[in-house]
């Protein structure tokens, strides 16, 4: 085999591979994209298909009776995200930089504190008990946004980004007589600004999809955040029972099958159309993250 | 003693001379004694028999009666067992599949396509689990399912997936890898990208074609980045998946013998059987374990490149 043939199979070899892969990754997706189009006579007799085989968009319209609710869980999620991304990340930025101030003497100490709480952990059940029993945070917002506000491997990402800008910087903002705060907010804040998009954009995702501490915490129909709502209505055996039958329907003739895919598509919606533009921050998160010191 | 009294010395000297970094870090330490630290003090609930009257505190000792209850009943061999297997299979099938991505990002020919193709590849990254059962429910359902409606189509038997615990290996190993390989695959592709470009040069000019290049230069050059993967994956085989599990299985009885994995039972013990000890005891039999694992895999990666190790 010659060269260029050889690079012609491999080439061959490479695109037949990832395109498939690319497209097991959109095959569950459209399946639920599909499903939320199709009729529910369609689905209760032939079962959900690729392509509707009958076309309706019943499912968006009953949605969209019940919008209220599905708005509200949309409010929630969207408080939860802005708060939880916003406070998480200055905390996260003010945390990296203080670790990554070489004249801070007990960097690495506390860095092993932050880092310990990877390896272990008092479990699920003692921290469940404090947060309800001691915390009180049962059916709170708060508690929907404290538990993730900081993680370990963000504030690493942070740090090792804020080291690659030389200690001189900081030094000639100290002699004219900047404090640490100054330093911090007027010189290293912008000069992380493709860092703190990206670690803003991890926290972001993370609330926006986050739905374990609502299922833990949140009683409270009106403080449901949107992952959760679609949890609900995909675990309760008929749609009914999670969205009350305001809109005036009898409830045997609401479309139960394709109103859980056309919730679906709504709840993944917007991360869809962000996706191609914040990519490529999360790539580079990914990256600076694994580079160590 | 004189070695402490300096120590303190020095810390309290520091503290005052370096006071605003100290102020920084307040969010961050009232944040981690909060929901990390605190927590870890509930462990001695392995250790009673706990009822809400009485809270944590006031609960009766029970010494290792949880652990016993455990050992004896064989659940806890049981779901020990679905961890590890489920880790081993996920990280296997991971591993290949990120480095075959990563291997063809890097070195296939053309641009605009394959970048298409990457992104598409780590879309999944951003689904939420709860789709992740919404696409499960849609495929495997027994009634309307795709994969029903497909085989009926073909004048095939219906599948009873969501009956059957044969099954759910391979689904779950399916959608792990779904979710990640995208994301896993980044690793690979920025240790290749780094790589210099003369040594792949020098032997396309001693002839060597793109296969031999990467049986040849690429893989032997990626074994320490591998190792390390592996061995921190190893670090984390008694953890995790509650999110996976719990969106796709649920409550499903049926299958726990099959995919009862230590996170679901251990959210099960607190929400659905109200048994705070024993779920607690498995809880601290998973987190020490882990320590020790990740100490003795830390301990090996150290020997084998010391910057990889984490501490």
């Amino acid at each position: 085999m010659n060269r260029n043939q050889s690079h012609a199979a491999f080439n061959i070899a490479g695109y037949t591979f990832l395109t498939l892969l690319a497209l097991l990754c959109l095959l569950p997706c459209l399946l639920v994209l599909s499903g939320s189009f199709s009729s529910e006579r369609q689905i209760l007799t032939i079962g959900y298909t690729l392509i509707p085989e009958e076309f309706s968009t019943d499912a968006y319209h009953t949605l969209f009776k019940s919008i209220g609710e599905v708005l509200n869980a949309y409010g929630v999620t969207i408080f939860v995200t802005v708060c939880g991304t916003l406070a998480g990340l200055f905390c996260t930025a003010m945390t990296g930089y203080v670790l990554s101030r070489r004249n801070f003497r007990y960097r690495n100490q506390v860095s092993f504190l932050i880092f310990f709480t990877t390896m272990f952990s008092g479990g699920l059940i003692p921290w469940y008990i404090l947060m309800v029993r001691t915390y009180h945070l049962k059916d709170s917002l708060l508690a929907l946004i404290l538990p993730s506000l900081l993680a370990p491997f963000y504030i690493f990402v942070m740090r090792n980004y804020v080291k690659s800008i030389p200690e001189s910087v900081i030094e000639s903002a100290k002699m004219d007589g900047a404090g640490e705060w100054r330093i911090l907010v007027r010189l290293i804040l912008p000069m992380c600004v493709p860092a703190l998009a990206t670690v803003g954009l991890f926290i972001a995702l993370d609330y926006w999809n986050s739905w374990m501490p609502a299922l833990l915490f949140i009683d409270d129909r009106a403080k449901y955040p949107l992952q959760y709502f679609l949890y609900r209505m995909l675990s309760s055996v008929r749609f009914a029972s999670v969205v009350s039958a305001k809109s005036g329907v009898p409830t045997p003739d609401l479309p139960n099958e394709s109103i859980k895919m056309a919730m679906s598509v709504i709840a993944t919606g917007p991360i869809i159309f962000l996706y191609p533009f914040v990519q490529k921050y999360f790539i580079s998160g990914i990256t600076i993250g694994a580079v160590k010191e | 003693m004189g070695l402490k009294k300096t120590n303190r010395h020095l810390l309290l000297n520091d503290l005052k001379q370096n006071r605003s970094l100290w102020a920084m870090l307040i969010p961050a330490a009232i944040f981690f004694i909060a929901f990390n630290y605190i927590p870890m003090g509930g462990v001695i609930l392995a250790f009673k028999d706990f009822n809400y009257v009485d809270g944590i505190l006031r609960s009766p000792m029970v010494g290792f009666e949880n652990f016993k209850f455990l050992l004896l009943s064989g659940k806890l061999w049981n779901i020990t067992w679905n961890t590890i297997r489920y880790n081993i299979v996920f990280s296997a099938v991971g591993l290949v599949l990120q480095l075959s991505i990563a291997i063809f990002v890097t070195r296939v020919g053309g641009r605009l396509y394959k970048k298409f193709l990457q992104s598409v590849i780590f879309l999944p990254y951003f689904i939420s689990f709860v789709i992740l059962g919404s696409f499960t429910y849609n495929i495997f359902n027994y009634e309307f399912g795709a994969l029903n409606a497909f085989l009926t189509k073909l004048g095939l038997e219906r599948l009873d997936v969501f009956g059957n615990p044969d099954c759910w290996l391979g689904i779950m190993t399916f959608f792990a890898n779904w979710k990640w390989m995208g994301w896993g695959s980044v690793i690979y592709i920025a240790t290749i990208t780094g790589f210099d470009p003369q040594i792949y040069e020098a032997a396309e000019v001693d002839g060597a074609s793109i296969w031999q290049q990467i049986r040849k230069i690429t893989l032997p050059m990626l074994k320490p980045t591998i190792i390390v993967i592996c061995l921190f994956d190893v670090s984390r085989i008694l953890k995790g998946n509650f999110e996976l599990f719990y969106n796709i299985i649920g409550d499903n009885a049926t299958l726990f013998n099959a995919t009862d994995v230590i996170d679901t039972y251990v959210f099960r013990s607190l929400t659905r059987n109200f048994n705070v000890g024993i779920g607690s005891a498995v809880g601290l039999y998973q987190s020490l374990f882990g320590l020790v694992l990740i100490v003795t895999v830390n301990w090996i990666v150290k020997k084998i490149d010391e910057n990889s190790a984490l501490f």
